[in-house]
């Protein structure tokens, strides 16, 4: 294999990330102590050059095998790269002035090799590579989960999130290697070609199709692989929590998408029941479970699982419209997810409690953040006009398009549900007082830059949302 | 490129500047805010008028149309498409109206958080504009869903003892119905392949089973907003809880956001269920009648009576849409504007009263016609006009309605029974009950609390936000036409189009 210079233009991104990476080494060791919290500011700073600069790096209108076969150069790994650049670059604003985490390069370092994880996963063409880039992507967050060893919530959340996630992953390889078996090929584009030319009993296929969605399952915390999450987040650093509940999660997603639709192409009525049902179960119980909760991160923790059950109504359904719409959620979900986890973390900073007691009486304390908040949480709830109403509109439009309707009838119950904890949460924030109202909640300036880009974004994304339909529409179809 | 914005949008969207505006000021800027909600709501009032002034009352059609493509993509047909026609002028004028007078009347009365009261105010006309507007049914969902979320800071922040529960059960209670209404939506958007209403209505070809679920997906959301009987609960406690402010606002213009829905939407779009249900619809408007009716004569507080005379009221206006004729329809839409008007007199009525006095009990209260004659007055006014005296508003819309459902309308069976005519009769005269019950406990008889006699007169500011209404209590009792006008040419092709797609639906 002869390299040349246009080779190297599928991985871009994560050359540029793996050099960010090594910016982020030398400065940890060179800068003083005190001056340690501007690391953030240069991983916020370079991730935003990073996504400029990835321009040239996308792909063609037609996908193609790069890397003899590890990587797929397509629009779908090419957006949620660039969806996952702009997480992490946020969630490095947020971390700056967040207790201790700010001031330690190695949460940069971290954050950014997860970064470079989740770009491989999304584009991985390979059974190798897939695992390799899942592992890559999970064994930082594993740590950053457990950040503050000297907090016990932390480094049980940590600890939890590493043994779950092993024994899953482990369940998972297990159908890898069935699957290589079967084929005699590790390249998922060619898996389903052999499998069928080798006359295999469904019965096998589905065994192993079970096995791999274990470990999906675990990524995106569909029901029954989700009692970690809410141990996790609340355990965990908010920061981390909200670049775990979005970028992770989506990475999960994109994963279970390919994987489904292009390994798995004859045996799609199964797995779509499977699915159907994890579906149902996961956004049904998700929000009955976040309905009494107390802490803010296991309400937000709950409400994710219930948001990944909707999104799987998308893959549900087996249809382009269904594709484009998990898509689409995917990326409002992001934002706003995001949104919410870094207002939690803004506010824990100054109250120090993530109890919602803290935010009795919030809107007079600091309304913009309160505002914020409202938008950030309306947007989960599905209120028109932001971006969850209009990404929870494609996804049930998408059952009813497959004659599901019955599936969108669940959705819907389920919405009204959430609506209700949503709600809540707002209530404490504007209707309720308390005694500290006197004591404005301040907001550093990176939060400040990071609330204000994802709040316009909630905003933008459901108003102006022709070109971010496109875009999804795009991502999705390069899917086949 | 030009840059002439068309008058809908203009007038829809112009409370946003106000917003802008009041963002910039400080919280401790109480009186620059009131200035900067009113001098907004009035000229947005002005630019309402001004889109009378080209209204144009002889063609039926949807006027000064905006029809721009926003969503077209993976086969959605949504467009941003506003229009206005005679079943939504004049909505849109009440709304203008009673939005400027209700921030007039909260000068004193709001004193907490003044700037945040006035921009949820500002985005709740907004939101209500857009409901009356839009001609798609994704921008009619995405204005109705907004609405809410202002109304309920309203309550919730602004509101009574038990603000809370009432503004988590407002919300709650409209949610759950309007979210029925979002399938029902998608499935048109999706198999009838466009949101655009007035082309859904000219498409017709539903099948008449399906007819039937989709008008009652739509119903169930419309129905809470109503409130039609039984599922009116919410709205007592949304009423008596709210400022005075928000009741004006809810009791005026939101519930006729229920009863335009059936008339914009259920009865254009689902004719054959239409016809089919009309008599159901009629039954359960007739029980709301009486219903609201008896449960206001047992109120001790003066707001619950108010707001419980609404759920009587608003079935009079359901009772004429579903008759189905030209009459009953068209006195429908004036009672709509109406109630607008007398009900939200009579909401201003008790806040000021509670402004003084700071209790709502009619107990507490007793001859003050001798203490406040002005106020008292006033009070006849609109109570007699609430109450249906001929001469005022009230009687020429439940005079039409009542002639309406009297007189059968469409094929294949509507109403047509007097029964409903006589039951309905009925509200009016326990109306006069009630209405006068109230009149005669507040007002006559000699002064029973010592408290009440140092109570002041209403002032010139309160007067002001009383006038206009008790004007068009006048105009519309003395002089009916100039508004029937407005709506005749709209209401008789919708009811001509409903004709034609009953009689061919129906074998």
């Amino acid at each position: 294999m002869i390299l040349n210079a246009s080779m190297f233009l599928p991985i871009l991104p994560e050359i540029l990330l793996v050099a960010l990476g090594a910016v982020v080494l030398i400065l940890d060791l060179v800068l003083p102590k005190k001056q340690h919290r501007n690391i953030g500011w240069v991983t916020a700073a370079g991730m935003g050059v990073i996504l400029l600069l990835s321009i040239p790096a996308r792909p063609e209108t037609e996908p193609s095998l790069v890397w003899g076969g590890m990587l797929r150069h397509d629009w779908l790994g090419f957006s949620f790269t660039m969806l996952f650049i702009f997480g992490a670059g946020i969630t490095a604003l947020f971390a700056m002035d967040f207790k201790k985490l700010g001031h330690r390069g190695e949460f940069y370092l971290l954050m950014i090799v997860s970064t470079i994880g989740m770009a491989l996963m999304v584009s991985a063409a390979d059974l190798v590579m897939l695992y390799l880039a899942i592992e890559t992507t999970a064994i930082p967050l594993y740590i950053l989960a457990g950040f503050f060893i000297r907090d016990d919530k932390s480094t049980e959340a940590g600890f939890k999130y590493f043994l779950f996630g092993a024994m899953t992953s482990a369940i998972m390889l297990y159908g890898f290697s069935l699957l290589f078996g079967f084929a005699g090929t590790t390249n998922i584009y060619q898996i389903a070609q052999s499998v069928r030319e080798g006359g295999l009993p469904a019965g096998a296929l589905i065994g192993s199709m079970l096995l791999v969605l274990v470990g999906f399952s675990f990524k995106i915390a569909g029901v029954p692989f989700h009692f970690w999450s809410p141990d996790v987040y609340e355990g965990s650093p908010t920061p981390v929590a909200g670049f775990l509940s979005t970028a992770s999660k989506a990475a999960g997603f994109v994963v279970l998408l390919r994987f489904m639709m292009v390994v798995f192409p004859d045996i799609t009525l199964q797995w779509g029941a499977v699915i159907t049902a994890m579906s149902v179960a996961t956004m049904t119980l998700g929000n009955l479970l976040a309905l009494t909760q107390k802490n803010i991160k296991r309400m937000l923790a709950y409400s994710s699982i219930a948001h990944a059950g909707y999104a799987l109504i998308g893959v549900a359904v087996i249809s382009q419209v269904g594709v484009s719409s998990m898509v689409y959620y995917l990326i409002v979900y992001l934002v706003t997810n995001l949104a919410a986890f870094g207002i939690v973390a803004s506010c824990g900073r100054i109250t120090g409690s993530d109890e919602m007691t803290a935010y009795y009486g919030m809107s007079r304390r600091s309304p913009w953040l309160a505002l914020a908040l409202l938008v950030a949480l309306l947007s989960l709830a599905g209120m028109p006009p932001l971006g969850g109403f209009v990404a929870k509109f494609f996804v049930f439009a998408a059952a009813v398009d497959a004659n599901m309707i019955w599936l969108a009838v669940i959705g819907v119950l389920n919405a009204i549900i959430g609506m209700y904890y949503y709600l809540t949460v707002l209530k404490y924030v504007y209707l309720y007082r308390s005694e500290d109202e006197e004591k404005p909640l301040l907001v550093t300036r990176p939060q400040k830059l990071a609330i204000t880009v994802l709040t316009v974004g909630i905003i933008l994304i459901g108003t102006v949302l022709v070109p971010w339909f496109n875009w999804a529409t795009t991502a999705a179809a390069s899917v086949f | 490129m030009n840059y002439y914005i068309d008058p809908l949008t203009l007038v829809t969207f112009f409370p946003v500047i106000g917003i802008v505006v009041l963002l910039f000021l400080r919280a401790d800027q109480k009186v620059h805010a009131r200035w900067v909600a009113l001098i907004t709501s009035l000229i947005t009032f002005g630019i309402s008028l001004a889109i009378l002034a080209q209204f144009n009352p002889a063609n039926p059609d949807l006027q000064m149309v905006v029809n721009i493509p926003w969503i077209q993509v993976a086969g959605w047909n949504i467009s941003y498409f506003m229009g206005v026609d005679g079943l939504s002028i004049l909505l849109i004028l009440l709304t203008t109206l009673l939005t400027s007078l209700s921030i007039l009347s909260t000068w004193t009365a709001v004193q907490d958080r003044v700037k945040e009261f006035m921009i949820f105010f500002l985005f709740l006309e907004m939101g209500m504009l857009g409901v009356f507007l839009a001609q798609d049914l994704f921008l009619f969902y995405v204005f109705w869903e907004f609405t809410l979320v202002p109304m309920y800071m309203l309550i919730g922040i602004w509101g009574g003892k038990r603000r809370i529960y009432a503004a988590i059960k407002f919300f709650l209670y409209t949610m759950a119905g309007s979210i029925l209404m979002l399938l029902a939506i998608l499935w048109l958007g999706i198999y009838q392949d466009t949101f655009n209403v007035p082309e859904l209505a000219a498409m017709g070809g539903i099948p008449p089973n399906l007819q039937f679920w989709l008008f009652l997906a739509f119903g169930a959301a419309f129905a809470i907003k109503v409130p039609m009987w039984p599922l009116h609960s919410w709205l007592p406690d949304a009423h008596v809880e709210a400022p005075t402010a928000g009741s004006v606002i809810l009791a005026g213009v939101l519930l006729k956001m229920g009863t335009y829905g059936f008339l914009r939407f259920n009865l254009q779009l689902f004719p054959i269920a239409s016809v089919k249900l009309a008599p159901w619809v009629a039954a359960l408007a007739v029980i709301g009648i009486l219903y609201g009716a008896a449960v206001s004569y047992a109120q001790k507080d003066v707001k619950k009576l108010v707001a419980y005379s609404s759920v009587s009221h608003l079935g009079f206006v359901m009772l004429g849409l579903f008759a189905l004729n030209s009459q009953g329809v068209q006195g429908g839409i004036l009672q709509m504007i109406n109630h607008g008007i007398s009900t939200g007199a009579l909401f201003l009525i008790v806040g000021m009263l509670y402004e003084r006095r700071h209790t709502r009990d009619m107990d507490a209260f007793g001859g003050l016609w001798k203490v406040m004659p002005i106020y008292g007055a006033l009070t006849l006014i609109v109570v007699l006009s609430s109450m249906g005296l001929p001469g005022l508003n009230g009687f020429v819309g439940e005079f039409a309605i009542l002639l309406g459902s009297w007189g059968a309308g469409l094929p294949g069976g509507v109403l047509g029974s007097p029964w409903f005519t006589a039951l309905a009769a009925l509200g009016i005269i326990l109306a006069a009950v009630y209405l006068l019950y109230m009149f005669q406990k507040l007002f006559l008889g000699p002064v029973t609390k010592e408290e009440n006699r140092v109570l002041s007169d209403i002032n010139w500011r309160e007067i002001l936000t009383l006038a206009p209404l008790i004007i068009l209590i006048f105009w519309i009792g003395l002089y009916p036409n100039p508004f029937l006008n407005l709506m005749s040419a709209s209401v008789d092709q919708l009811l001509n189009a409903m004709q034609t797609a009953a009689v061919a639906g129906i074998p």
